[in-house]
Parts: C-alpha cells; sequence; structure tokens
C-alpha cells in the first residue's frame, strides 16, 4: 500500500492558502488518506501559520453539522477546524475577494466560553454552563481544493474549508434563549437568501458543542476559556462576490453584516 | 374574462366534487388554456358559494407562493390567496385521516387573528401590526387537487391554493414584543428534523404578507374582516407526509403544533 506523503501535502496546502492557488482533491490522489492523517495535515499546516505569520488559536469551527452536508460527504458526524487570530474581521468589515479562492457565506451562533471544556463525556448542561455568551456569527468558508470538490478528507485537512469570521453586534447569555429555535435570516443585497434555526446545528448548536469538546477530549485536547466556537451552519452557505452585501440576523441574538469588494 | 359564468360554475362544481372525492384531476388551464387571472379568482369564489350553500362556514384566509424566490421562480409579483374552512380545522394533536386527501404536504406557518378591519390599497407592515390582536403557530396541511402536483399558478388559485387541513396551537402571543422576522421554526416528522427555517421566509415578514392581502383584496374592492384567522403561507419547505407519519413543528417563543397522518 501507498504511503502518504504527509510533509509534501501539508507545504502543498499552506502554499495554497497562501497564494490563494487552489489544488486537485488531496482524496483522489491518495485515496488511501485516512480522517487522522487529513487532521494531521490539518495541524501541521496550523503550526506552520503560527510559527511563520504569527497566527494565534482563538478558537474552533464546527463544519458539517447538518443533515444534508453529512449526507453529501457521506459521514456521520460533524468535522472541526482552528481559528486563528488572521481569520477574525469585525461586524461591517469589508472583505477582499481577490484574497480568497472561491468564497461562500453562512450564518451561525458563536459560543464564547469562560470555562474550559474537557471531554469526553460532557452534555448540553455543561456546554451551557461554560458559555459566557453567544453571538451572531457569519462564517466565510473558502476551500483550497479546486471547485469544492471535497471529500470529508480534503476538507478536514483545508482546516474544514475555513477562511474568516465576523462576529456581530451583540452578546446574549445562553440562558436567555431557547437556543434550538432561534431563527435565523440570511439576506443578500437586502434580499432573503435562505432562513434557518439552531436546530439546523446538530439538532441544538449547544450539542455541537458538545460533540466538539467530547471528541477533543479523546485526544486530551479541550476547549478552553476565551475561545471563540463556532457551532455550525443554520442554513445552505451562499456564494458570494465583490459588491455583495450579507447581514444575517438571529432571533433574540442580535446581526452581524459585511460587504464583499 | 376570457371564461362565461356557466363554465365558471361547472369549473367549481369540477373542483370542488375532486375534493369531496379525494381524487385528482387534470390541471384546468390544459382544457381552458386562455383563463385569466379574474376566471381563476371567479371559480374559487363560486367553490366557496357551494360550501357555504352546503353548510360550510369560512374560517379565514390564507396566502400561498409567499416566498419571493418562488415568486420570481414563476415569474409574478403578487402571492395568492385562498380560505380555509371549518371542516379544515384539526385539534392540536389530532389525527388526520389521509384517505380523505390526495397527496397531502405539510407546512408551517404563523397565523395572525385581526382585531381590527384591514383595506388596502396602502396596508403595511405597521397597520397590520396595529390590527392583530393575536399570533399563533400553525400547520397548514396542502393537497392540491391536481395530479401530481403539476399545475400553473390559475389553477391552484381556483382551486383555493390547495387549502385543505390546518391545525392551530401552541401558544398565542401578541404581535408586539415578538421579533417575527426572525422567529425560527423547526419541522420534524417522525422525530427527525426535516426543515428549519426563520418566518423571514415569509415575504421577509409574515405581517408583510397580511398587508398584501389586505392590498389585493382592496384592489377588488374587499376587505378583511376585524376577528379574521389568516394563515399567512409557508414559512418551511412543503413536506410530503402518509399515514403513519408524526409530524411536530416547534416555534421560538410560541410553542409547539402537532398532528398525526393516520
Amino acid at each position: 500500500m501507498q504511503s502518504t506523503p504527509i510533509e509534501q501535502l501539508s507545504d502543498e496546502l499552506y502554499r495554497a492558502l497562501k497564494d490563494n492557488q487552489p489544488i486537485a482533491p488531496l482524496s483522489e490522489r491518495h485515496p488511501q488518506l485516512t480522517l487522522q492523517q487529513a487532521y494531521e495535515l490539518q495541524l501541521n499546516v496550523l503550526a506552520r501559520r503560527q510559527r511563520e505569520n504569527g497566527e494565534r488559536v482563538i478558537g474552533k469551527k464546527i463544519g458539517v453539522t447538518s443533515q444534508v452536508v453529512m449526507e453529501q460527504l457521506k459521514v456521520d458526524q460533524p468535522d472541526f477546524g482552528h481559528l486563528t487570530s488572521a481569520m477574525l474581521r469585525a461586524d461591517g468589515a469589508a472583505i477582499a475577494v481577490a484574497d480568497l479562492i472561491a468564497p461562500k457565506a453562512e450564518g451561525e451562533i458563536a459560543f464564547l466560553l469562560k470555562e474550559d471544556l474537557r471531554g469526553p463525556g460532557l452534555t448540553v448542561a455543561d456546554v451551557l454552563r461554560a458559555t459566557e455568551c453567544v453571538m451572531p456569527c457569519i462564517e466565510i468558508v473558502d476551500s483550497r481544493i479546486r471547485d469544492w470538490q471535497i471529500r470529508i478528507q480534503d476538507t478536514v485537512a483545508d482546516n474544514a474549508s475555513s477562511a474568516l469570521f465576523v462576529l456581530g453586534d451583540a452578546a446574549v447569555d445562553p440562558r436567555e434563549l431557547e437556543l434550538g429555535l432561534v431563527g435565523m435570516t440570511l439576506e443578500l443585497n437586502g434580499e432573503i437568501a435562505s432562513t434557518g434555526a439552531g436546530a439546523a446545528a446538530l439538532g441544538h448548536p449547544a450539542n455541537a458543542v458538545a460533540w466538539l469538546a467530547n471528541t477533543l477530549g479523546g485526544f486530551g485536547m479541550a476547549l478552553e476559556a476565551g475561545e471563540v466556537i463556532l457551532s455550525g451552519a443554520l442554513s445552505a452557505m451562499v456564494p458570494v462576490k465583490a459588491g455583495d452585501n450579507l447581514r444575517i440576523s438571529l432571533g433574540g441574538i442580535g446581526s452581524a453584516s459585511v460587504r464583499f469588494t | 374574462m376570457a371564461l362565461d359564468r356557466q363554465t365558471i360554475e361547472e369549473l367549481a362544481l369540477h373542483l370542488d366534487g375532486a375534493e369531496q372525492q379525494a381524487r385528482a384531476v387534470a390541471k384546468i388551464t390544459d382544457a381552458f388554456p386562455d383563463m385569466d387571472w379574474q376566471d381563476a379568482y371567479a371559480i374559487q369564489d363560486a367553490i366557496r358559494e357551494l360550501k357555504q350553500a352546503r353548510g360550510v362556514r369560512i374560517a379565514g384566509l390564507k396566502m400561498g407562493l409567499t416566498s419571493h424566490a418562488k415568486m420570481r421562480q414563476m415569474g409574478v409579483v403578487e402571492p395568492i390567496h385562498g380560505f380555509v374552512t371549518d371542516y379544515g380545522a384539526v385539534a392540536d394533536g389530532g389525527e388526520i385521516d389521509t384517505r380523505g386527501l390526495i397527496h397531502p404536504k405539510v407546512e408551517a406557518e404563523i397565523a395572525f387573528v385581526t382585531r381590527r378591519a384591514l383595506r388596502g390599497p396602502g396596508c403595511h407592515v405597521g397597520t397590520v401590526l396595529a390590527a392583530t390582536e393575536l399570533v399563533l403557530p400553525a400547520v397548514e396541511v396542502i393537497d392540491s387537487r391536481y395530479e401530481n402536483f403539476r399545475f400553473d399558478l390559475k389553477s391552484v388559485i381556483a382551486d383555493n391554493t390547495s387549502s385543505a387541513r390546518y391545525v392551530l396551537g401552541g401558544r398565542p402571543h401578541s404581535a408586539r414584543g415578538l421579533d417575527l422576522k426572525n422567529l425560527g421554526v423547526v419541522m420534524e416528522r417522525n422525530g427527525r428534523i426535516v426543515a428549519t427555517a426563520s418566518a423571514a421566509a415569509v415575504l421577509g415578514h409574515p405581517a408583510q404578507s397580511v398587508a398584501m392581502l389586505a392590498n389585493m383584496l382592496g384592489a377588488r374592492g374587499r376587505e378583511i374582516p376585524a376577528g379574521t384567522l389568516i394563515l399567512t403561507g409557508g414559512v418551511t419547505e412543503a413536506v410530503a407526509v402518509e399515514a403513519g407519519d408524526n409530524v411536530n413543528v416547534r416555534f421560538q417563543h410560541l410553542g409547539s403544533v402537532s398532528m398525526r397522518f393516520v
């Protein structure tokens, strides 16, 4: 059996990210690539971003949280990626699409943690107890894999297809909300592009965070106090281009917006 | 109008009969390709009169085609409207007999009950909220009388916008102090989530649906009377159901609505 050239693929992914040049699907060229190796690639690229660009890890994102996307990628659980200081943009920011490859946007609920969450064995109750506040969040995803031709190994290696994220105008105590029923409206250039509700993220956004804490716990890792956790898309993602204005609003939480230039 | 009175009455009998016998028929524009929008609403009105003559009470109004995306797809700028009946009402948690239906689908909706009459033109979200007694969560069971749900808008209007059954439930709420636009809705069939949405899916805001209804009726010299129940249009996609299905819909702030299909 052919072995996977981890170092070479890490380097390819890092360059694709740096140069905005997509690469052919890893899973196509290396069908033996395992999910564990894909996470290894993700961590390699992350280490290089920290080392060479001084990026700091400020949180995590959970992806593949909807039934539809799980079926598309033929998996039965979500995946995760890392959020770094270089990925954060301010509410209302202008984002240059020239710095991205094939960006898409989605609306989510972000959790800001006030206590560490160390799995396994954590429940929704632990997540709510450890949460300082929840915030509206626009995640801008992008794929360093050509034309989004991704299998689960490709997106995991590519940091769960993450690119940028924007936290919105409000921070709300999750005890005030029925998070599964929080409605989300995504408007693109003033028109409703998609809507969803909290339950789209693994049945309940806090359930997605518990999944992540328990999964990381299996590797001896924890979610840390102060980290931002993006709990998963609440509706289908929408492609964006220069000139687009995008706004999301979340019932009982608040809103966030970005424009693309 | 392209159709004469006799044809309109015959088509009303044809469609009302199809509903009563739970029998699918060909869409009526196949036989009458020239019929216009006025004809379509005239047939719906004639169906309403047939039902009322049988002692059926009209229980409220309903809006259809309330998604901007679908309107653009169909090439129209206005939604469509119809009515709901007393016999269409099903209690929350109740049973719905699929033998009385052709190919039912469910969609989650926000229902309004008016406190004052609304007369267009010129109604807007503000006038509607001021004239609203309460809002409550609803599930509408639609059932086109047309074969394989194949239809065009005029045929649907004539068919009373696929109106069949509806379930009101949950917790009524004042329309004020509620973020109706971003109100979340989660639909489950047999315990599995099949749709999530926010009420903005209905014309950007469900009160906008009521305003457009008042304005469309106003253009025909009619109004929405005080005390009218209005189903404002699907928040979620319409989901097909069959005997044995349990449907439960949860609404942010408004509780839940459920029903069983037998």
